[in-house]
């Protein structure tokens, strides 16, 4: 069967028949519509829509750059760019014995340092879980921030990473992209200007095709320059 | 008391009857809002935007299995011919409430429990039907938000003046006419999420206005999804990948 993909807004049919919803679908009887503006997909394993707005959605094992915000005697409370902040418990960072008569929270993080770390446990009625146990995650000590839509983040890693390794290589910076659409960029300035271009353009047009050919131009024809 | 359709079967603004006067519609107007929209349906302009899904303060209205919609229907000051007080009147407070409950329907809201959805409308210029022109504008933003919903909403306007259905009354026809039937439907899935009547319209004329109101309202969808394409897909984009 064909994978062919299709423009849609909300509340428009995509396709009659027996298929299996898979997301962004709505089912009424025989017939599916999408439910979010974007790209309608019809494969092997169901309907999907792609959507191209939208907030957030924290995901169990998504790696996410936060801000701290808030912090009370057990935990730091963090903005990750989604409907709901997350909680970093101390006890995660100061092992297990953490008693806060002993440790002050402040000597990890204070309010405003960027962390980068990852969602260990999320569902409808809690508020997401955060960790910072793991390679490359922590508190993110330098480097330049570029938010964009979190709907666009799988556009701006390509198949296979195709995409980030394009900019990576002309930029010779280094990017580490959080799932929420925040994105670190570490490296001279002058290729931190030249990422931050070509991430602008992956977001305004995501969906069109051959978007790596097009930043592959962009990039090369400021190196020229 | 004025003439409002002539001897021609035309009204004080040059429509027949059964035409709606110009729309048009842009999409993602605000930079700080997560969606927006403008549109221009006749002599209203109206400007909307969408926050959210985001915490809901005071927390003790959030409900533990959905999201919460909050619309605020607003008219400036220099939205009508006498300055309007900038404080929410009754009317405002009423049309806020029809207009949530007319988008709610179309919303799958369940997808964001303990969160709030707020729409705000700024009425920048209004000549009757502004509430219609809201709901249609209010679902474009909505779904430039990426707000998951069943259906768009769209919504026009009938009456009865001079003792005719017409179609999408302005604010003279509102004042002067018989009767005004705000109608909003979700056109995909056929159904209706308003449905107000002011005034006294028989069986047969009640069934008149509303498929002409219907009709309407599909003709405006179309506008709508076009402006969401464009904004999203370009101006001449309708290929596939």
């Amino acid at each position: 069967m064909t994978i062919s993909r299709k423009y849609v807004t909300p509340g428009e049919l995509i396709v009659e028949g027996d298929y299996k919803p898979i997301n962004n679908v709505i089912r009424v009887d025989d017939k599916f519509y999408a439910t979010k503006i974007g790209l309608a997909e019809i494969g092997r394993g169901g309907i999907r829509v792609i959507p191209l707005s939208g907030p957030y959605i924290p995901r169990v094992d998504d790696l996410v750059i936060g801000k701290i915000v808030d912090y009370s005697a057990f935990s730091w409370e963090v903005d990750i760019n989604s409907c709901f902040f997350a909680y970093l418990p101390a006890q995660s960072v100061f092992g297990r014995d953490f008693s806060p008569d002993r440790e002050s929270l402040l000597k990890k993080f204070s309010i405003g340092d960027l962390i980068y770390a990852k969602v260990v446990a999320y569902d409808r009625t809690r508020d997401p879980l955060l960790s910072i146990s793991g390679p490359n995650l922590g508190r993110i000590p330098k480097g330049e921030i570029v938010k964009i839509n979190s709907a666009k983040i799988p556009r701006l890693i390509g198949k296979k990473g195709s995409m980030i390794k394009t900019i990576e290589s002309a930029t010779h910076c280094k990017l580490i992209i959080g799932q929420n659409g925040i994105i670190l960029i570490i490296g001279p300035h002058d290729g931190i200007l030249l990422a931050t271009q070509a991430i602008r353009m992956v977001e305004s047009e995501a969906h069109l095709a051959s978007l790596t050919k097009k930043v592959q131009n962009l990039l090369s024809e400021s190196k020229e320059v | 008391m004025i003439e409002l359709i002539d001897e021609k079967g035309l009204r004080r603004d040059g429509r027949r009857v059964d035409e709606i006067r110009p729309l048009k519609i842009e999409v993602g107007v605000l930079k700080n809002a997560d969606g927006s929209s403008y549109i221009e349906f006749g002599k209203n302009k109206i400007v909307v935007a969408v926050y959210g899904p985001k915490e809901v303060h005071p927390k003790h209205l959030a409900l533990p299995d959905r999201s919460i919609l909050r619309c605020r229907y607003h008219m400036a000051p220099f939205s009508t011919d006498t300055r309007k007080h900038p404080q929410p009147s009754r009317r405002e407070i009423e049309i806020s409430k029809v207009i949530s409950e007319a988008l709610e329907p179309a919303l799958i809201l369940e997808d964001y429990p303990r969160t709030v959805i707020n729409v705000y409308l700024e009425v920048l210029q209004a000549d009757g039907g502004s509430r219609c022109a809201g709901i249609t504008a209010s679902t474009v933003a909505l779904a430039d938000a990426g707000i998951p919903m069943r259906d768009m909403v769209v919504a026009c306007a009938v009456g009865k003046i001079s003792g005719q259905v017409v179609l999408d009354l302005n604010d003279t026809e509102d004042k002067e006419g018989e009767a005004d039937m705000p109608v909003a439907i979700m056109p995909n899935l056929n159904q209706t999420t308003l449905l107000q009547l002011d005034g006294i319209l028989t069986p047969e004329e009640f069934e008149k206005g509303f498929e002409m109101a219907v009709n309407a309202c599909r003709h405006i969808y179309e506008v709508q999804r076009k402006a969401l394409i464009d904004k999203y897909f370009g101006k001449n984009e309708v290929g596939e990948e």
